[in-house]
């Protein structure tokens, strides 16, 4: 009856004054292209990954990989319309339109790219429970933790991996379960717990903004080691392969330039390399842009104006940010790492 | 007897010095009896002792200047993040270059709030200010406007329909038919326009570069929602409240049941409604402004609210008051708009006002439907890592912009009751 009511005054006032937008059914990249602009569904802030800065321009490692898309259709990095979304309305946002592309820094599960109708089109940042330590505990490895009092958050699969990691490796632990987030970190800051656990892009988050003055950043470090799978993907709805292979190859191609050392600073020289790989990303070998739908130079509009993986990362999450999150598992296949583009060929 | 004064000459003496001005007044409010001095005493300690460490910590140890917030740190109150960030907090991810359409936006609807609440403007003139002002804020907001022909039919429709009610018996033929001429125009033009004899047509505005609302953020939001919220509910509360004492069983049910399933759900229900089930039922690819959406949800929200303090406005005028209207021949519109409403108003001011700051602070609910309103752009600055970690100031900053409108509304609210009740004080 509510939503009636609601669906009934808000369908009236929309078409008394004229606010309803009509968006094409069907062919996405159409609309799309038509409407000028990349609709881009942006969680909530989120350091490092999707925030608006002080002069309200949003950035991150998310928001990255919604300007490589514009750039690649576009060849404009700035053609694309941020649409705040809480974790409740992302998918029902671009399951209804509303948004091209969400980067709510949902994780990558079945459920998720089946049932929801929806495709996550590649893995752009791998994120995993794990481990904030003090510096002065002297903890190098996880698997030094045995005896640790663990601040972590109630019901959770969070405190459940905790469990399972310490039986695994049969050590023992004493959960110092709180509710809410604030509370946990200030358990954690003030001493309460040696060990504090969530995801690890969390985890940096925390040691950057809420170390108690005296201290600082350096004083906490995050373990090496990663005990869950939390793979944070760009989501599309099905319907329009076309434009998800865009999304798909647009990440690719960032994560493509960097190992083959192709960033932002070196592109243009790079034009002239006589390496044929590289004359085929950057479309001097013509070919791939017309197999995508998108203009030849779409890779260089991307690194020219977005970067390669690499820079991004590290301006957004890595050491020339804040948040100083190590490459890890988010390091390229050739360094021991996750991220792996197909090649572009 | 003898050895008395003269009548004349009696001169009242002076009162004790202790007894009058400053000193009689502390002695007698602060120093009545050992408790009570003692009670002041200690009481002045604490809020000395507070106030020296709140301004040791605002004002003689805050930094005013750093760069970052590492800089900040370890110090008092960090108003640097403030100054880095208030443009942020107040207008949100409007472009930054165009900073001054949402400011003169802000301008603007102060200036028609304030010119608003002097009852002198109570008449035609409400209108004006009201059109004028919404026309403009809407204008710097969005950058251009376009009016489609079948709104300005609609409103013509509705003139129309308004003045046929309410002027029917007093106004001059040629008056009234101007009124039959408006509705027909309307009506007539609205039947064309939909079975497609007239073309889609509008009037666009466009001196400006479009903004969307999903770029609206900061103070124009709080202020959009809460004003335009409380403007529409406000009317559509009294006909809900009217409503739910017809004698007319289908419109008194449907009122009741509005009310009660309104106020039986909380608003972050309705908003999540609003914003996650309402596309769902909405044929693909049509999709409506989620900024519409919440604003139509704030409105819905609060009438249901105001029709229950306007009822208890209406219960308690004495039944002679609408037994003399019917006597004087008054039809319905005539009695409620003459006789019956201008003095239940008068009587639920205070409570209707507590409904007003109410809302206006539920307004930053939208946050859980991704609206950017005042206090969640204080909060998004907040989670930037370069300056994170000074929650305090930054809360303190949104508690005082969000305390000056509240505080306003209470003393306007006061003004308020002591003009209309003129009449009954004594």
């Amino acid at each position: 009856m509510t939503n009636r009511i609601v669906a009934a005054a808000a369908g009236l006032a929309a078409a008394v004054l004229g606010f309803a937008g009509t968006a094409q059914a069907g062919k996405d990249l159409d609309a799309v292209r038509a409407r000028g602009m990349v609709n881009c569904g942006v969680g909530i802030g989120t350091a490092g990954f999707m925030l608006a800065d002080s002069q309200g321009k949003w950035k991150g490692l998310s928001v990255d990989v919604c300007r490589a898309v514009a750039a690649a259709i576009f060849g404009d990095s700035e053609k694309v319309r941020y649409v705040p979304l809480t974790s409740q309305q992302r998918f029902t946002a671009v399951q209804s339109s509303e948004v091209d592309i969400v980067m709510g820094n949902a994780t990558y599960t079945l459920t998720r790219d089946t049932a929801l109708g929806l495709d996550f089109t590649s893995i752009f940042y791998y994120d995993g429970q794990g481990f904030l330590v003090p510096k002065k505990l002297g903890v190098k490895s996880a698997k030094e933790l045995n005896g640790a009092t663990v601040c972590v958050a109630p019901g959770t699969t969070t405190e459940l991996n905790l469990a399972d990691y310490f039986r695994a490796n049969k050590m023992t632990f004493k959960p110092v379960v709180i509710e809410k987030v604030d509370e946990i970190r200030s358990a954690f800051f003030s001493g309460r717990c040696d060990v504090y656990t969530t995801d690890a892009s969390s985890l940096a988050a925390t040691r950057a903004a809420n170390v108690p003055p005296p201290q600082t950043i350096d004083d906490y470090v995050i373990l090496p080691e990663i005990i869950s799978k939390e793979p944070l993907g760009p989501v599309v709805r099905h319907g329009d392969n076309q434009f998800a292979d865009i999304v798909r190859w647009a990440f690719y191609a960032m994560v493509e330039a960097e190992e083959h050392g192709i960033s932002s600073k070196n592109v243009d020289e790079m034009l002239k390399s006589d390496n044929p790989s590289i004359k085929r990303i950057l479309g001097v070998t013509p070919g791939m842009g017309k197999a995508l739908g998108v203009d030849e130079k779409w890779v260089y509009n991307i690194v020219k104006q977005v970067g390669n993986y690499g820079e991004s990362f590290d301006r957004n999450v890595g050491m020339g940010s804040p948040l100083k999150i190590e490459r890890g598992q988010n390091a390229l296949w050739t360094k021991g790492g996750l991220q792996y583009s197909p090649p572009i060929r | 007897m003898t050895d008395a004064m003269p009548v004349g000459d009696r001169k009242p003496l002076a009162p004790p010095v202790d007894e009058t001005g400053a000193l009689g007044w502390v002695r007698k409010n602060l120093f009545s009896s050992w408790g009570n001095g003692i009670t002041t005493v200690v009481l002045i300690a604490a809020v000395l002792w507070v106030a020296s460490w709140f301004l040791e910590w605002a004002l003689f140890t805050a930094n005013f200047t750093a760069a970052t917030g590492a800089e900040c740190r370890g110090g008092g109150a960090c108003w640097a993040l403030i100054r880095e960030k208030f443009r942020y907090i107040f207008f949100g991810s409007f472009p930054y270059e165009q900073h001054w359409r949402p400011l003169f936006a802000v301008i603007t609807m102060l200036a028609m709030l304030v010119l608003s609440a002097d009852r002198r403007m109570w008449n035609w003139r409400l209108l004006v200010i009201w059109g004028v002002g919404s026309f403009i804020t809407f204008l710097l907001m969005f950058g251009q406007i376009h009016i489609p022909l079948s709104l300005i039919l609609f409103v013509a429709l509705v003139c129309g329909g308004i003045g046929l009610t309410l002027r029917s018996a007093l106004a001059a033929p040629s008056e009234r038919m101007a009124y039959y001429a408006l509705v027909g125009i309307g009506a007539v033009g609205l039947v064309l326009r939909m079975v497609g004899a007239l073309p889609a047509w509008s009037i666009a505005i466009a001196p400006l570069s479009y903004v969307e609302t999903s770029l609206w953020g900061g103070l124009p939001v709080t202020l959009i929602l809460a004003t335009y919220g409380l403007a529409f509910a406000f009317p559509y509360g009294i006909l809900l409240a009217l409503g739910r004492r017809s004698n007319l069983p289908l419109i008194k049910g449907l009122c009741v049941g509005f009310i009660e399933l309104i106020r039986g759900v909380p608003l972050i229900s309705l908003l999540i409604m609003a914003s996650v089930m309402l596309p769902l039922f909405l044929p693909s690819g049509t999709t409506i402004d989620k900024f519409l959406r919440a604003q139509v949800a704030v409105i819905l929200f609060a009438g249901a609210y105001i029709a229950e303090v306007i009822r208890g406005g209406l219960q308690s005028l004495p039944k002679g008051q609408f037994e003399a209207a019917d006597a004087m021949g008054l039809n319905y519109p005539q009695k409620t708009l003459l006789i019956i409403l201008p003095q239940a108003l008068r009587v639920v001011i205070p409570p209707l006002i507590n409904t007003f700051i109410g809302f206006f602070k539920d307004t930053s609910l939208v946050l859980i439907i991704g609206i950017f309103d005042f206090l969640n752009t204080a909060n998004q600055a907040l989670v930037d890592p370069n300056w994170a970690g000074f929650p305090g100031e930054v809360y303190l900053f949104a508690a005082f912009v969000y305390f000056i409108f509240c505080f306003s509304m209470s003393r306007y609210s006061k003004y308020l009751e002591f003009e209309l009740n003129k009449g009954t004080r004594r």
